[in-house]
């Protein structure tokens, strides 16, 4: 046992060295560091692990190209398997452990409010690359996906003059579906509607016999679903073996997301439209060599992109255009470059940071399911996220970092 | 405390010592990050310790410990936002968490369940929490200024200094606070099974029927350790959304139920550090496999588990110990130390 | 009138599907009293063989009916010959032997066929009128299959000499083995049948929710404690869980919607319990199988 001592001294000088915080980001400044905190196991996987493709994708492209002025971007990429702890533990990690630059982390809004504040303590530049129901107010905190006055404001409308007024709403039970819920009656209404019903689900309900049965009995024009994760494409499958979606056709905010059409056959899923800010079939140019490249990359087994995984991938360029311009990977030049009105062009189009919210301006398609590929029928430019923008200025009162919308939108004071 | 007694709890008294040293050294040795993320391992550490003492010692396999491990959690919330401050939140916490621990023990120990049905309904319990809780994502799950929060959870408020709640404790402090707190439940319930009610409680678990032909009442003494458990898992729970930040209903799931069955189960039935150890060990362990993406987790946990209960299914802690005093025992010792070397009362 | 029928018939199938997927629990945990905590994943894992198979161009009913509880039962025999073998009699350590499993299986298929897995199973049969309603042919036919399994299990143990074997293991293994049973085998072959009928479960139901790794786990809570409610006996306490709790979480789900149908299927079988600690079985039908 002669080495041991002498390793054990090695160890805790080791320890010694790197237990000086204040000492910061003395060794390995050269390098930028990028942290991702994404569930690539456990029940929230479907959605996490192409958008850990795209954010691996988005920094090896970084790199390619030289990094950032002149210094090398290094990935950490975190798996918060599914667990709410883990987001806490890996933010502090990547935010104290790694002094990480930036942090692009959280797929369902609980993850998203278990980093925010750990980040804001630590001062740590925060994006939240996923499509949600609006509200974050946070100086701190960058939102690029789509929120309901994106979506669900131009698929409501679409899908009532196709199908007529009467709405049954379904929808999972959480912020998410209980908020985008709201919104949908509220569009409903304002468009000259009658909703039926409104019907949560708890994430691992897989049984929906009943509520058929209460669909068939309310006869509704159609469907609309914020129906959230695997265990409810049950809702699907069910739906389409009753023979109903030939009888009541369904519209959605969130089929699609998880790439729910490949999990379910043609035949079942043929009709249903969804609104997304970014569709494959989404038409220009950059988009087109995206998934080429990509292609290159994975193999012609590749996920298909769907808005959550191209949004990681313009999120992580939007921050680095903002690097590039701030001259510096520093928090604070980097958010003053955002927010000057940062434009990105991505697969999805243009995408512009507002500087009122730090959320997106960005475009809006609307799609039609057929044969498992969606079809883009309709789009939008340049889409503000008008619900977020109601309640929240971050120009006229920057020091907050708040989720307006965690009480319901009557707190919000929007009925 | 008498001679005796500080005897038998000699082992318990060193640990804990070696727990203070930890508690003072950790924050000059260890990184910023290190310490604030220990503070839930710590927190889950006194899960298992409960766990540890009334499945290891009282011999009720209760599947539910998370049970009160969240209620804990979300009532300190609960009370800490309505209140403004953690003390009384504390407080409240343990015993409110306690006096319901109290009532389904009543149910349970007089109704004569036992075993695995007992597992089931302590489960089933657990799982009643997590739906119902996750069912409170709309705005009209208030209680009081708190709101539910359904699948989301509810931030917890930090906790603050005694009685003054506008200085709140930094995260590296609330460390502190935690390790405190194991090392007082590691102690107490070290003391608890030296005393006559925990050696009665052993009797009990080793022979309910001889124990209750002698006369103590086995149901009150079920009923009592189950309380006394009960009411340590919700200072774990304390300290876990304290060190999360937030509380959600996913602590009830079956993944975390089961998760603190392992802890003891790899630790050892029958010893308080060995669970405890054990969940700082697969604490590192889970967080490690998050940071790569070589080898799938759950793979992972399933061949530990698979291969604790095969081989060592004693546990860690009562495997190195029986090994210790064998070695001990080929030496010349006195015979009163060879006839006390049953695993179960070292520590 | 249309309305009542149709909901019947929901509440039929509730029970049924409760049947289904408990009743490979049961069969383990009546014989042998073993717990089998993987009993979800051998669920999965019927389900996944259907996947495969039929990718693979193989009918879809062959691969539910005949090739999802070969397979299954395949990998029960595997288990029970390397694991639980060894654990006969401890209780609390198979329970966390086959935990340990059913993490291992669910770590094995994700890393094989990843988180989610494009299926294009849908269920077949077509949709059937009840008046104004529709409801799927599919869940008529696994209404039917449950009946027709019941009664096939129940032929087995009363009928069959490895019934009676089976029986007389059950009932005192250490007498079975004297008489010159080898209970061993016993055992072996009643885990693998436990097995089987599980594989056949997750077959028959993969079409209606897809396949997921972690789809076992919104089984077993259901079918462990339907199983326990029920007792020790194998049909009619699966028989007499699933009416009850199956009813109640029908009920309650068709007024309350889903998740107070959960809750009520839970306290019920608190309820169950406290008045019953030995299940149904344990206290009427006692000499039932």
């Amino acid at each position: 046992m002669t080495f041991s001592r002498r390793s054990f001294l090695a160890g805790s000088s080791a320890l010694a060295l790197s237990s000086a915080p204040i000492i910061g980001r003395a060794q390995g400044s050269d390098k930028i560091i990028f942290a991702s905190i994404l569930d690539l196991s456990g029940g929230l996987d479907i959605y996490g692990a192409p958008m850990a493709e795209t954010t691996k994708m988005a920094i090896d492209d970084i790199n390619a190209a030289g990094g950032l002025l002149g210094r090398e971007v290094e990935l950490k990429l975190y798996d918060a398997q599914s667990t709410i702890q883990f987001y806490t533990q890996y933010a502090t990690q990547a935010a104290a452990g790694d002094r990480a630059h930036t942090v692009h982390a959280g797929i369902t809004s609980a993850s998203r409010e278990a980093i925010r504040p750990t980040l804001a303590r630590f001062k740590t530049l925060y994006f939240y690359n996923t499509q949600y129901e609006g509200g974050v107010c946070d100086y701190n905190c960058f939102c690029t996906g789509s929120t309901p006055a994106q979506t669900v404001a131009k698929v409501v409308p679409y899908a009532m003059n196709k199908w007529g007024k009467k709405v049954y709403i379904v929808a999972a039970d959480y912020n998410y579906g209980q908020i985008t819920a709201q919104w949908m009656q509220k569009f409903v209404a304002e468009n000259g509607g009658e909703t039926l019903d409104v019907e949560f689900f708890p994430l691992d309900v897989t049984n929906f016999g009943p509520t058929i049965n209460k669909i068939q009995t309310a006869k509704p024009d159609f469907v609309i679903s914020a129906l959230v994760g695997g265990a409810h494409v049950s809702f699907y499958r069910q739906y389409a073996a009753a023979g109903m979606m030939k009888e009541i056709p369904i519209a959605s905010t969130t089929f699609g997301v998880g790439n729910e059409q490949k999990l379910i056959s043609a035949e079942e899923g043929d009709g249903i439209i969804a609104s997304y800010s970014y569709f494959e079939g989404a038409d220009n140019a950059v988009n087109t060599e995206f998934l080429q490249r990509l292609e290159a990359r994975l193999g012609a087994d590749r996920p298909v992109m769907n808005e959550l995984a191209v949004r990681s991938y313009e999120g992580a360029m939007l921050w680095a255009e903002a690097v590039k311009m701030a001259g510096t990977p520093d928090r604070d030049p980097v958010i003053e470059a955002l927010r000057s009105g940062l434009t990105y062009n991505g697969p999805s189009g243009a995408v512009t940071i507002d500087a009122q919210t730090n959320h997106c301006n960005m475009n809006v398609y609307i799609s039609e399911l057929k044969d498992q590929t969606w079809n883009i029928v309709e789009s939008f430019t340049d889409q503000p996220p008008a619900d977020t923008q109601l309640v929240c200025d971050l120009v006229a009162n920057p020091d907050q970092s708040t989720f307006l919308f965690e009480n319901g939108l009557a707190a919000a004071g929007i009925e | 405390m008498s001679s005796g007694m500080l005897r038998q709890m000699r082992p318990t008294l060193v640990y804990a010592l070696l727990g203070i040293v930890f508690m003072f050294a950790a924050p000059h040795v260890l990184q910023l990050f290190t310490i604030i993320n220990l503070t839930t391992a710590i927190a889950l550490a006194i899960l298992a310790l409960s766990l540890a003492l009334i499945w290891g010692y009282g011999g009720i396999l209760c599947f539910g410990q998370v049970a009160f491990f969240g209620l804990g959690a979300y009532v300190y919330t609960i009370s800490a936002i309505n209140i403004g401050g953690s003390t009384w939140a504390i407080l409240i916490a343990v015993l409110l968490t306690s006096a319901f621990a109290a009532a389904l023990g009543y149910f349970i120990f007089f109704g004569r369940v036992s075993d695995v049905y007992l597992g089931v309904i302590t489960l089933t319990v657990t799982l009643i929490f997590f739906s119902l809780i996750r069912r409170t994502s709309g705005p009209e799950y208030k209680i009081g200024k708190a709101l539910l929060g359904g699948f989301n959870g509810v931030s917890s408020p930090p906790i603050n200094l005694p009685w003054d709640a506008r200085t709140f404790l930094f995260p590296e402090q609330v460390f502190y606070v935690a390790m405190a707190a194991l090392i007082l439940c590691y102690v107490f319930a070290g003391w608890l099974v030296n005393t006559k009610f925990g050696r009665v409680c052993v009797s009990i678990r080793e022979n309910e029927l001889r124990s209750e032909l002698l006369g103590y009442d086995v149901r009150l003494y079920k009923l009592g350790i189950f309380t006394i458990g009960a009411g340590i898992a919700a200072v774990g729970g304390v300290m876990f959304c304290n060190g999360v930040g937030r509380i959600t209903p996913d602590v009830f799931n079956l993944y975390n139920a089961a998760l603190t069955i392992i802890w003891v189960i790899v630790g050892g039935r029958g010893t308080l550090i060995g669970p405890a150890g054990a969940t700082f060990a697969l604490f590192y362990l889970t967080s490690a496999l998050g940071g790569q993406s070589v080898l799938n987790n759950n793979l992972v946990l399933g061949v530990i588990l698979i291969v604790f209960v095969l081989l060592v299914p004693k546990g860690v802690a009562p495997t190195v110990i029986d090994w210790v005093n064998r070695r001990r025992r080929k030496r010349p010792v006195r015979s009163r130390r060879r006839r006390r070397s049953r695993a179960e009362d070292a520590g | 009138m249309d309305l009542v029928v149709a909901v019947l018939f929901q509440l039929i199938y509730v029970i049924a599907n409760l049947a289904l997927i408990s009743l490979g629990l049961a069969i383990i945990f009546g014989m042998m009293r073993v717990i089998n905590l993987a009993h979800g994943e051998f669920l999965m894992l019927g389900g996944y063989t259907v996947v495969v198979a039929t990718n693979m161009g193989i009918n879809i009913w062959v691969s539910m009916l005949i090739l999802a509880p070969l397979v299954v039962g395949i990998i029960g025999v595997i288990v029970e010959r390397l694991l639980i073998r060894w654990l006969y009699g401890r209780m609390v350590d198979t329970l966390l032997a086959t935990w340990g499993l059913s993490l291992l299986l669910v770590g094995i298929v994700t890393s094989i066929f990843g988180a989610s897995t494009a299926t294009t199973v849908s269920p077949p049969l077509g949709a059937v009128r009840i008046g104004a309603y529709s409801a799927s042919g599919y869940e008529l036919f696994l209404i039917l299959i449950t009946i027709a399994l019941l009664v096939a299990v129940w032929m087995t143990l009363r009928f069959t000499k490895l019934g009676l074997l089976a029986r007389g293991t059950m009932q005192n293994a250490e007498m079975a083995s004297s008489l010159g049973v080898s209970t061993s085998r016993i055992y072996m072959i009643t885990f693998g049948l436990g097995a089987a009928v599980s594989g056949l479960a997750g077959g028959l139901l993969a079409p209606m929710t897809g396949v997921l790794p972690t789809i076992g786990a919104t089984y077993i809570a259901k079918a462990f404690i339907t199983v326990i409610s029920g007792g020790a006996s194998i049909l009619a306490g699966t028989a007499a869980g699933s009416v009850l709790l199956g009813g109640i979480n029908g009920i309650f789900s068709f007024i309350a919607g889903s998740t107070f149908g959960e809750i009520a299927l839970l306290l019920a079988a608190i309820i169950l319990l406290r008045l019953m600690p030995r299940g149904i079985t344990g206290r009427f039908f006692r000499k039932s199988l």
